[in-house]
């Protein structure tokens, strides 16, 4: 009857829910089709909201589909969640670790919770804690372990007895490049150890690239399935390499390219240059104008350009009636016109007016330090990125700018006003994004935009402009009355950035604006922080994409407190060896510093608790 | 200038927003306080031992030392005063040092050996209706045992001696009466607490505090405007209570509206300042409502509500003067069944004001010391 060699089979599945407040369906799963074969490790990718949770619940038996059929290992979903959630294990987005127990005590709830035996504890808690490395804090509460600790934590809790069948809800969110390097090892030593299945989603294309079988899901559809190869191969041919005129910044380039939706589909900065997905394989002359006569390299596919080329695809096709987000053919932000590209070049280079000034910056809570002697400083108009793993200090650095922190010692100028003396008055001259959305869910867009602007100082005729001004510019018109907490992802953020900007501060803080999100918002977001820094904003943000750093001006590399690396991405991918007979991308720039520094001096168990 | 008071007024706003927007939590605000009120003044009662009596023996005789001896070794009574002159009286229970006073009229003994029932005039403040009644049944219990004894020795039928109660300020001794006004101030409390305490502990849970940290706004302006929005709740709440004691009850209102607002002011600014200080000590909303939790029982319990406060050990009763409900309660039931003025109850506004002016700039000083 059913094929056992199959860890999931779907047949038209679909799954509908109601959201309250604006009494509309959302059709999370419509009509998916798939079988992932036992043993394999599958990689769910998508959109926010494209179905990726929904269809990971449904396989853990944890919600019921409203029409067709679902098998786990070859169990009916429907009739029997309960056999299938005691031969699965299910990973959540966010997994609850109890933040006051110890590691230990977390990984005895949890086998207790599955009643596993005292026995099989023994055998099976050293291979766990030697996976995931936890063995030497097996005594620290859960709460105090940086973030790539917990979800280690929280895998060997999903692991505390042997799953036939893996589900993992996009772990590696919000976690550092080597943490989630160290936790696919673990995926796939189990794969390739205990003949585990398992299904990830994930944000981060180069996981799924890495991964047996690709599901791309969009809107509650599978767009396509198949080995990474398939996928790639949609964008084959037609992915280049172009380096930019000289004095050209590559995200400036990147910004034009992107802003011809005609002949390009996707374009990012990659090692000082321009990686781009042409549309049609012919020469376009309007291509050649914007690339001033550069030659293309043609470079080979990777997944997240294939990824890219379905999305675009598919886009295209159900635009017409879509208004929630701005359709993709009109550029996200005002188009850079030549006079701004050309009054851009000098910028980052010269010695511009400097907004942000760090001397000696200290913080110390107790007698840990989490930010060690720090110096650096931001120039006006610059994107300057605080980069570094979960726990490093990024975060303190971050706050003690913005102002919700003082410095232990130190020297703290931000927008030509000493922190220590007048914090008051700098804060009139900052925006800042948090990492989770940080506006009052139950007041609407407008309430919570009037809120801020009157926050400000803004009142009367200006406030009423400035709030038309930044809801055209973020695309929000139209929504004043929808409480801000219902908004979609997407939205969300831009509201964020629109409540953040409303004063027209000269510094904007991101706290990792981009966690979690997919590729195409991603390409949005970037694009207007192109545009905010090209009209003179000064930029600071913190990311776990080591990718984006490529749109920083400057990006500074911190761990255990100490700065390890300053300077623009191309000084810091040679600063690790990059040459050009050996590439090294950001990423393996990022972990090769990290590493070394690490390696001369290891203070491990310091370096991990969070401030 | 105008720039402060504009945002304290956004961010009041915003704080009345955030209230009044979800349904649920209108509905928790109006609800339970309507259905407690009902409770309360539908439910409660009482018990109480040390009752503080005056005494005004106009006999002297045997007869009459022989009852006075019975009620001093009553155990429940303590004489706080021995009176030479009837309207001595009024005053003791005015000021509230004496709960009761027992008069004994001229030739006792000789009523009684005279066969003819002599009369024992007991003058109860009624304004604590329960302590009240009890006391009056406690007076008839010793009266009773005493006539039987009487009795038993004279070989008469009759009793002795015959009890005239007169009640003050309760004058039906309805405990409703008494309960009531209390509930005024002390329903509305528990909310507005715990709205207060939630409001910082919230937000920062949320990581809206940060988001209103970066803004320019000063620490004062959001300690203000934090602090407005939960007044003004509570005042509405005590409302809810006001007119239900008024027109559901039929109590009536003895005194001023104005000085009853102004007491009510007082006391749930009062409140605030406790519900913020809890808020910026804690780190999240289970915190807050934990210490908001641990704090309401003692103070209603210190509050002379179930207990008068005059019964309390000394180290108790020292302690309620932290507690802005004592304060609140003794000032709705004056004006409120006494009809006294602001002259009167101006005392407990000293209390009520300085538990304000020490908790407000805790909670700012907690705010900067725990937030940075």
């Amino acid at each position: 009857m059913a094929d056992s060699t199959l860890a999931l089979e779907s047949r038209a599945l679909h799954k509908r829910f109601a959201v309250k407040a604006s009494r509309q369906i959302t059709q999370a799963l419509d009509g998916v089709t798939l079988q992932i074969p036992s043993g394999s490790l599958a990689a769910l990718v998508g959109p926010d909201g494209a179905g990726k949770t929904t269809l990971l619940r449904l396989t853990a038996g944890l919600l019921r589909a409203d029409a067709g059929e679902l098998r786990v290992l070859g169990i009916d979903a429907r009739a029997e969640p309960q056999a299938i959630q005691n031969r699965i294990s299910y990973m959540p987005q966010r997994f609850g670790l109890y933040e006051d127990l110890s590691v230990l005590e977390n990984l005895d709830l949890y086998a207790d919770l599955h009643g596993v035996p005292k026995a099989a504890r023994r055998e099976r808690y050293p291979r766990l804690l030697e996976m995931t490395d936890l063995g030497s804090c097996t005594a620290r509460p859960a709460g105090k372990l940086s973030g790539g600790m917990k979800q280690k934590l929280g895998l060997a809790c999903t692991l505390v007895r042997s799953p036939e069948l893996l589900l993992l809800d996009e772990p590696t969110v919000g976690v550092d490049p080597l943490s989630r390097r160290e936790l696919w090892q673990i995926v796939r030593q189990l794969v390739s150890d205990e003949k585990l299945s398992v299904i990830i989603s994930t944000a981060y294309l180069d996981e799924a690239d890495r991964c047996g079988q690709v599901f791309v899901l969009h809107e509650g559809r599978l767009l396509a399935q198949g080995a990474p190869e398939t996928i790639r191969a949609h964008a084959q041919g037609h992915t280049f390499l172009v380096t930019p005129p000289t004095h050209w910044p590559t995200r400036r380039l990147q910004a034009a390219l992107l802003d011809q939706p005609a002949c390009i589909i996707d374009a990012v900065p990659q090692g000082g240059d321009v990686r781009f997905i042409q549309r049609s394989a012919r020469n376009d002359t309007a291509l050649v104008d914007l690339l001033h006569g550069q030659p293309l390299q043609p470079i080979p596919a990777r997944l997240e350009d294939g990824f890219m080329v379905l999305l675009r695809q598919q886009r295209a096709r159900d635009d017409s009636g879509n208004t929630d987000d701005p359709p993709l053919d009109q550029p996200v932000a005002q188009p850079l016109t030549p006079a701004v590209i050309a009054s851009g070049q000098a910028t980052p280079q010269t010695d511009a007016e400097r907004v942000i000034e760090v001397r000696d910056l200290v913080r110390q809570f107790g007698d840990f330090t989490a930010v060690a002697s720090t110096s650096f400083s931001v120039r006006r108009g610059e994107i300057f990125g605080l980069l570094g793993p979960n726990g490093a200090g990024k975060t303190t650095t971050f706050r003690m700018l913005c102002g919700l922190l003082p410095a232990t010692s130190g020297f703290l100028q931000v927008a030509g006003v000493n922190l220590r003396h007048a914090r008051a008055e700098a804060r009139r001259q900052i925006g800042y994004v948090s990492q989770k959305f940080a506006l009052y869910g139950n007041l609407t867009v407008r309430e919570n935009l009037e809120f801020f602007g009157g926050a400000y100082g803004l009142r009367g005729q200006r406030l009423r402009e400035r709030l038309l001004e930044v809801q055209r510019q973020f695309h929000l018109t139209g929504q004043d009355n929808i409480p801000s907490g219902q908004l979609p992802g997407g939205f969300k953020q831009r509201l964020a950035m629109a409540a953040a900007l409303l004063h027209q501060p000269e510094i904007l803080f991101l706290d990792e604006p981009t966690s979690g999100a997919d590729p195409l918002a991603r390409r949005e977001f970037w694009r207007r922080i192109t545009a905010l820094a090209a009209s003179g904003t000064t930029i600071v943000i913190t990311t776990h994409f080591m990718e984006e750093a490529e749109y920083c001006d400057r990006i500074v590399i911190q761990d255990a407190g100490k700065v390890l690396a300053l300077g623009t991405p191309q000084q810091v991918r040679a600063q690790a060896g990059d040459s050009p007979q050996r590439r090294l991308d950001m990423e393996q720039a990022f972990i090769g510093i990290v590493e070394q520094a690490r390696g001369r001096h290891q203070p491990t168990s310091q370096r991990e608790v969070i401030a | 200038m105008r720039d402060f008071l504009h945002r304290v007024l956004i961010l009041c706003r915003k704080e009345l927003l955030a209230i009044f927007k979800d349904s649920s939590s209108r509905v928790i605000l109006v609800g339970p306080i309507i259905m407690q009120s009902l409770l309360f003044g539908y439910a409660a009662t009482f018990d109480l031992s040390n009752i503080p009596y005056a005494l005004l023996d106009q006999s002297h005789d045997a007869a009459s030392t022989a009852l006075i001896a019975k009620l001093d070794g009553a155990g429940v009574f303590h004489r706080v005063a021995t009176l030479q002159r009837q309207h001595d009286i009024a005053a003791l229970l005015d000021t509230q040092q004496a709960l009761l006073a027992v008069h004994i009229g001229p030739r006792l003994e000789q009523q009684m050996t005279a066969g003819a029932t002599a009369k024992i005039q007991l003058l109860i403040d009624a304004r604590n209706s329960n302590t009240a009644g009890s006391a009056a049944a406690y007076v008839g219990a010793v009266i009773d045992r005493y006539n039987a004894e009487w009795r038993a020795k004279q070989g008469l039928s009759g009793p002795p001696l015959a009890i005239e109660t007169r009640a003050w300020f309760n004058p039906n001794l309805e405990t409703r009466w008494n309960v009531m006004p209390g509930m005024i101030a002390a329903l509305s409390m528990v909310q507005t607490l715990l709205l207060t305490a939630l409001s910082v502990a919230r937000e920062r849970e949320q990581g809206t505090f940060d988001q209103l940290l970066v803004t320019p706004l000063s620490l004062p302006v959001i300690m203000i405007g934090k602090a407005i929005a939960p007044i003004l709740v509570g005042l509405m709440q005590s409302t809810l209570v006001l007119l239900i004691t008024l027109f559901w009850f039929k109590v009536p209102l003895a005194g001023s509206l104005a000085t009853l607002y102004l007491g009510l002011l007082l006391f749930t600014t009062a409140s605030v300042g406790i519900g913020l200080s809890i808020s910026a000590l804690s780190a999240n909303m289970q915190q807050a409502m934990l210490y908001t939790f641990v704090l309401i029982m003692p103070m209603m319990l210190l509050s002379g509500l179930a207990t008068p406060v005059r019964n309390m050990p000394d180290l108790l009763q020292f302690m309620t003067y932290a507690n802005p409900l004592r304060f609140a309660i003794d000032l709705v039931q004056r004006v409120y069944l006494e009809g006294v003025g602001l002259a009167t109850v101006a005392p407990d506004f000293v209390p009520l004001l300085v538990i304000t002016a020490v908790t407000l700039p805790l909670a700012g000083w907690l705010f900067r010391n725990r937030l940075i």
